[in-house]
């Protein structure tokens, strides 16, 4: 469900610069996605295959995934660590107070165009 | 062929429509508030008990986006002030282009204060700017107070927090210290109230809040 409503605002985005920049093909769309977004990445996928159809401008568009690695801070011991491997906890002195510094955006990086 | 680089964030056109829709509320004098909260955590009632207390001295009109039914809407009904059920056609929050066609079906009727109570759930919301004046988010007693480390996007983007069910606290270890100090320490500047919206505990300071905010709206 999330997925679907991300690719919604998505191809409303590329809609909209194609018009500004008066493009008529959009032929790769490369989006960067944080690691712990919650966005499951073979569902986007699927999701974007269908919902392109919709927009001539996009509708041959391939979408290119690359991912951003999540990276947490500890603020007891003012250290980082990766997000996915150790979770909430820091693993050098097992502070629960953690917080995401990065890991969660979806952007778009660029597009390639005709 | 050729590369444009674009380095915007998916939801910027979203961003860009609840910027619009936030000009016109305010030219309208209309507060527009995101409820927020995971199912269960006490929204309808939270605003049955609002409603209740602050509808001679505002008019007041909900939104009720569910993915189906309008059970929530017809409750509202109820007390006398106006509900429009929205529809999200299965999807898991609402934008700003669904919040409008919401506030369309409420009509030319003016109203201070419009309740937009989200989707229950934590996560798809706080990414989607419906066009809200303010962000009110509620955590209640029983689902624990590491919510804000679970969850920091919502802790991150809401302007209030209200602690709900209050009175059960004592049949739960819910430590409102811990809590209170992970949600200042995502978002310093969070207003936080401990209401039971069951008997009443804490509504005064909430409502006190709610009724400043629909009047700085209109400066």
């Amino acid at each position: 469900m999330h997925e679907m409503g991300i690719i919604l605002h998505l191809a409303k985005s590329l809609e909209e610069t194609a018009a500004e920049q008066d493009i008529q093909k959009i032929l790769r769309v490369t989006l960067q996605v944080g690691e712990v977004s919650g966005i499951m990445t073979d569902y986007f996928t699927d999701c974007w295959n269908y919902f392109r159809k919709r927009h001539p401008v996009l509708d041959t568009a391939e979408l290119e995934l690359e991912t951003i690695p999540a990276v947490t801070f500890c603020s007891n011991c003012e250290r980082t660590y990766p997000t996915v491997r150790y979770g909430r906890e820091c693993p050098y002195c097992h502070s629960g107070e953690t917080w995401l510094l990065r890991g969660n955006e979806c952007i778009i990086k660029e597009i390639e165009v005709e | 062929m050729r590369i444009i680089e674009l380095k915007e964030t998916v939801t910027a056109s979203n961003d860009r429509d609840a910027e619009v829709l936030r000009s016109e509320l305010k030219a309208k004098g209309t507060l527009l508030i995101n409820l927020m909260a995971s199912p269960g955590a006490g929204k309808t009632t939270l605003l049955e008990r609002t409603i209740r207390d602050m509808k001679d001295r505002f008019r007041i009109a909900v939104m009720e986006a569910d993915v189906d039914s309008d059970v929530d809407a017809v409750r509202i009904e109820k007390l006398g002030a106006k509900a429009v059920q929205a529809h999200t056609g299965g999807m898991c929050h609402m934008d700003a282009g669904m919040t409008r066609t919401a506030l369309e079906e409420l009509g030319d009727e003016p109203f201070d204060l419009v309740v937009l109570e989200n989707v229950g759930n934590l996560i798809c919301p706080a990414e989607f700017d419906t066009g809200a004046g303010k962000k009110v988010m509620l955590l209640s007693v029983p689902e624990g107070d590491d919510k804000p480390l679970k969850y920091p996007l919502m802790f991150s983007v809401s302007d209030v927090l209200i602690l709900t069910k209050t009175d059960v606290a004592p049949y739960f270890d819910f430590d409102f210290e811990a809590c209170k100090r992970r949600a200042r320490q995502l978002n310093p500047n969070m207003e936080i109230f401990e209401v039971s919206s069951k008997t009443g505990d804490g509504f005064e300071a909430w409502e006190n809040w709610l009724g400043k905010a629909i009047l700085d709206w209109k400066k």
